[in-house]
């Protein structure tokens, strides 16, 4: 009972920083209509330039946020005002087809480049450091961290995406590009903007996720599907369901993995096709006008 | 007076259907330009090309003096250049007044507190202040049209293009937006409108052009339009003499 317990807690934190790769997939796709299939190659790649970075300063892995983060904001901004824009405007396959590609560079890159052995970001003490309630359940607070982030960083989003004025242009550019245009919006600014503010999100679910588990080259496809089953999860469109979908498939590897060792990643699966039987417009599904 | 818009030897065509062909036109500062021409004749498709939206396949687009050919839309925008679609395109998911802080905002580049006021007024003249907080997609044809027009003036235009304003609405309907047309004319905006309720266009603008077959076939006064042969042929096909 206490370790079913133990397995939710421990599900739910974890749940945080799949929201976190949700939402950065979610805002591409919501601003701008493209699915990026290398966002988990993204993360990953995050993940290795906070290594390199740690490495070559010296520091941990939360200060390398303060590098790592406008740096792979700003590689967002230039990957898609002068790649990615050129592909967009000419149906759904060539974005799918040049992120495909862009994630196969990644991984290979990564891989001549840091070979095929698996990294792990070193926090030091924080790692272990938990809160006990008795001597059966304790919560880790590394874990309580990366999921007090992941509520802040989704409640930024919303607040920038609903009350500011970026956030007005964002929500003109998704509900009508060419009519955005005409009212003098940049298209091709506010989607390397997007951009630039997904790979942000990215950034910081890399190095949590680095700190958490060891990652090679080649983790971030699953990651990527994560992303997916995080957000169809919520349902299309909603952030706040983004973070409901990232925790239920959290829980459910939990609880998977407590069931049996090899087993979290097939229980995440079958929460996520569960709930897009039942519910395929998602949780709290985007009411269409 | 200076033109405040010319086309040049515009030419446009879609393979065989040819929708501008070396193209002449003026629109003068303050100018109501109406513009009739049958169905399929490319009146719509000259709003894309003069906003950005299509490219023409040779000639010179000019507004105020400038060559904006080769400009995208959101550049002819902020110099002043502003339309209305048919088929009213609101955002849908925004509210109607988040509809014109956006396009005021980013069509001037100014901080969206500084339009508040303007955005206020404008759904004021336009008739939509009670309406403000509603989301956009859920509005009436009527209101829609209505927040076409407030849009495109929440982006201070110079020079605004109306496509086919009428369509759809009953007389009643029409007549509010007509005297809004009419109203938005003395504030010295200038305005080329596509229409095919001829009546309403006739009370409204200062002369008529008519579009068939990739050139203007006529070019005249609004009372002497409809005794023009050619648009005798075009609408109501009889033979021109």
């Amino acid at each position: 009972m206490i370790g079913t317990l133990n397995a939710m807690i421990q599900g739910l934190l974890l749940g945080g920083l799949y929201a976190l790769f949700a939402a950065g997939l979610s805002l591409i796709f919501g601003v701008m209509r493209m699915v990026n299939i290398a966002h988990g190659d993204l993360i990953v790649a995050s993940a290795y330039f906070a290594y390199f970075v740690m490495q070559m300063l010296g520091i941990g892995p939360f200060t390398s946020l303060l590098i790592v983060v406008p740096v792979v904001a700003a590689f967002g901004y230039a990957l898609q005002r002068w790649l990615l824009n050129y592909t967009l405007g000419a149906g759904d396959l060539p974005p799918l087809l040049v992120t495909i590609a862009l994630s196969i560079i990644l991984q290979n890159v990564l891989l001549i480049v840091f070979t095929a052995d698996v990294h792990r970001l070193q926090a030091g003490p924080i790692e272990i450091a938990s809160w006990a309630f008795n001597s059966e359940l304790s919560v880790g607070v590394l874990p309580v961290l990366q999921f007090v982030t992941s509520v802040i960083i989704i409640g930024a989003l919303q607040l920038l995406f609903y009350k500011s004025s970026f956030g007005r242009a964002f929500r003109a550019t998704s509900d009508d590009q060419q009519v955005a245009q005409l009212m003098g919006i940049e298209t091709r600014h506010i989607f390397s903007l997007a951009m630039a503010l997904s790979l942000a999100v990215v950034a910081v679910a890399g190095v949590f996720l680095a700190i958490r588990t060891n990652f090679n080259p080649f983790t971030g496809p699953l990651l990527l599907i994560f992303g997916f089953e995080a957000i169809v999860m919520g349902g299309l469109g909603s952030l706040w369901g983004t973070l409901v979908g990232g925790i239920l498939l959290g829980i459910a590897q939990a609880i998977g993995g407590q069931i049996q060792v090899g087993l979290p990643f097939v229980a995440g699966h079958v929460a996520f096709l569960a709930v897009l039987y039942f519910l395929p417009q998602g949780l709290f599904p985007k009411v269409s006008q | 007076m200076a033109p405040i818009l010319s086309l040049k030897k515009v030419s446009k065509s879609y393979g065989a259907i040819v929708i501008a062909n070396n193209l002449d036109l003026d629109v003068g500062e303050g100018e109501a330009l109406g513009m009739l021409g049958p169905n399929g004749a490319g009146k719509t498709t000259l709003f894309g090309l003069i906003t950005g939206t299509i490219r023409a396949n040779s000639g010179r687009i000019e507004f105020l003096g400038e060559d904006i050919s080769r400009l995208p839309p959101e550049q002819r925008c902020r110099r002043g250049l502003a339309r209305s679609f048919q088929v009213p395109q609101p955002f849908g998911g925004m509210t109607v007044f988040e509809n014109l802080t956006v396009s005021a905002a980013f069509s001037k580049n100014r901080s969206e507190r500084d339009v508040y006021q303007d955005c206020a007024r404008i759904l004021d003249e336009c008739g939509l202040t009670d309406k403000a907080n509603l989301k956009a997609g859920s509005l009436t044809l009527l209101d829609r049209k209505r927040l076409e027009f407030a849009r495109a003036l929440a982006t201070k235009p110079r020079l605004l293009l109306l496509d086919e304003v009428a369509g759809g609405l009953s007389e009643a309907e029409c007549e509010l937006l007509v005297g809004l047309i009419k109203r938005i004319r003395k504030t010295g905006i200038s305005i080329v409108w596509i229409e095919h309720v001829i009546h309403a266009l006739v009370a409204t603008v200062d002369r008529i052009v008519v579009l068939a077959g990739g050139v203007f076939v006529a070019d005249e006064a609004p009372e002497n339009v409809v005794l023009h042969p050619k648009v005798a042929e075009i609408y109501m096909g009889l033979p021109g003499d």
